[in-house]
């Protein structure tokens, strides 16, 4: 029947245009525009570790130029999570930790945890500020792991103690806005500067609680806790302890206290 | 024949594909607890329902009839596309905000249901008439909801502070339920009875 052929061409043949024509569509926008969504994430990201560490405003608007000068007094340094050792030999360029790649050992496997953090990138970029001397003034660590709805991903800053908290911001999150969402609150956020991660011991300590806590200088391993958000509230808590543990950062900072008292000796 | 104007406005309150068709819920209950979301949302879904609407009128008599939704689904995908990367590129934190939704205007009935159910009997004028009055209807209804989800569940109104909510130092204390989903779905429960009283015509005939 050379009418139903002629039927089944012309439908492929309007089906093969339109297939052209949108991929030209969808191609030419997806290319044209991808330096500049990759340079929104870059900054983006920058901007972040900035918030985390104090050093702007978070939820203010400063200039790309702002960000970039600020950014820069920041070195980015590789950790390897295997070993808590930098490894400087590792080109970070478009590096993202959080997506480490399908390459066997490009991921860590994790315990079970309260964090519900399954694996780890085997190597992950931490932020650091240091003074004229190379003396470790800030250190922004990368955190993630698990609040109610969705996992949170955030940046914690240290003093050069190691120990007293800077500031920590939320990024990307997807908790219940007006409960868990106000994790980046700057109200919230201004109750960390000043507490304290470790106790004398050396163990992660900090925790935000149910209710209020005191001023960091009487109260300094405690935060309040988000009204209405209890799982939130532990999902932070659960995150801190896993990222400033034996299974996060934990080897990392054990090396730079070390290398600490080792500068104080000599 | 529809006279254009009837076809842009009839979609804002005479048959909103939202309040009347009930079309859309789904991203009008995720993008509407702050204005800012809603109204990129918005620009997004005009943007798409009108295009596709051209696009799919112009090859109309082209479109073989048997893959003719596959066509569509290709016109609208491509568009929404488009917008993804354009939102990523220019509006980048709100398109982190809209996260999924922006793609998911891809199955938004509105725009399926404009390209199909008018785009494939009109010519592309009536057509862009049609999607932009369906878009606007869309927007229309989400910034309503979206400023009373905003103003009562968070006490401000694009970003700026209306209601000094007690946690800042104020009076309000933020509606809980306005922030999540249940609360938009009362609003637009709320919004087609206010609609419906003042126009009966809307009101379905009871069945049996």
């Amino acid at each position: 029947m050379p009418r139903s052929r002629s039927v089944v061409a012309e439908t492929f043949r309007v089906a093969a245009m339109v297939c052209v024509v949108c991929a030209v569509l969808v191609s030419t926008a997806a290319v044209t525009l991808r330096d500049r969504q990759r340079a929104n994430a870059e900054l983006d990201r920058k901007k972040n570790v900035l918030a985390a560490a104090g050093v702007i405003e978070a939820g203010s608007a400063p200039s790309a130029d702002e960000i970039e000068r600020r950014f820069a007094d920041f070195s980015v340094v590789v950790v390897d999570l295997e070993t808590g050792d930098p490894d400087p030999s590792f080109d970070a360029t478009g590096y993202d930790p959080r997506e480490p790649g399908t390459a066997p050992g490009a991921t860590l496997p994790r315990p079970p945890n309260e964090a519900q953090v399954r694996e780890v990138p085997r190597r992950t970029l931490v932020y650091e500020r240091r003074d004229d001397a190379g003396r470790l003034e800030l250190l922004v660590l990368p955190i993630e792991g698990q609040g109610l709805w969705a996992r949170m991903y955030g940046y914690l800053a240290l003093g050069p103690d190691l120990s007293t908290v800077r500031g920590l911001t939320y990024y990307q999150h997807g908790e219940t806005p007006g409960l868990g969402g106000e994790v980046d609150n700057p109200r919230w956020r201004a109750r960390w500067p000043g507490r304290q991660a470790f106790d004398d011991e050396g163990q992660a300590a900090i925790e935000v609680i149910r209710g209020a806590a005191g001023p960091p200088e009487d109260d300094p391993y405690r935060v309040d806790g988000l009204s209405g958000a209890t799982i939130t509230s532990r999902g932070v808590t659960a995150m801190l302890h896993f990222w400033l543990g034996e299974l996060g950062f934990g080897p990392y900072l054990d090396r730079l206290r070390k290398e600490d008292s080792g500068g104080e000796a000599s | 024949m529809a006279k254009p104007r009837d076809v842009l406005l009839d979609p804002l309150f005479n048959n909103n594909p939202i309040a009347l068709q009930v079309l859309g819920i789904c991203s009008a209950l995720a993008v509407t607890t702050r204005m800012e979301t809603a109204l990129v949302m918005s620009a997004a879904v005009v943007f798409v329902t009108t295009l596709s609407n051209v696009f799919v009128s112009t090859i109309r008599n082209l479109i073989p009839t048997n893959v003719r939704i596959i066509v569509q689904l290709t016109i609208i995908a491509s568009l929404v596309i488009v917008v993804d990367q354009f939102l990523k590129a220019f509006l980048f934190d709100v398109s982190r905000q809209l996260s999924v939704f922006v793609g998911l205007i891809i199955t938004n009935c509105i725009v399926m249901g404009r390209a199909e159910a008018f785009a494939m009997q009109n010519g592309p004028g009536l057509s862009a008439a049609d999607g932009l009055g369906n878009g606007l209807g869309y927007g229309l209804l989400l910034l309503v909801v979206g400023a009373f989800r905003e103003v009562f569940g968070s006490g401000t109104f694009f970003g700026q502070t209306v209601l000094q909510p007690v946690a800042e130092g104020g009076w309000y204390t933020p509606n809980g339920l306005m922030v999540l989903a249940p609360g938009a779905f009362f609003l637009i429960g709320l919004i087609i009875w206010a609609l419906r009283t003042w126009k009966p015509e809307q009101v379905e005939p009871t069945e049996g």
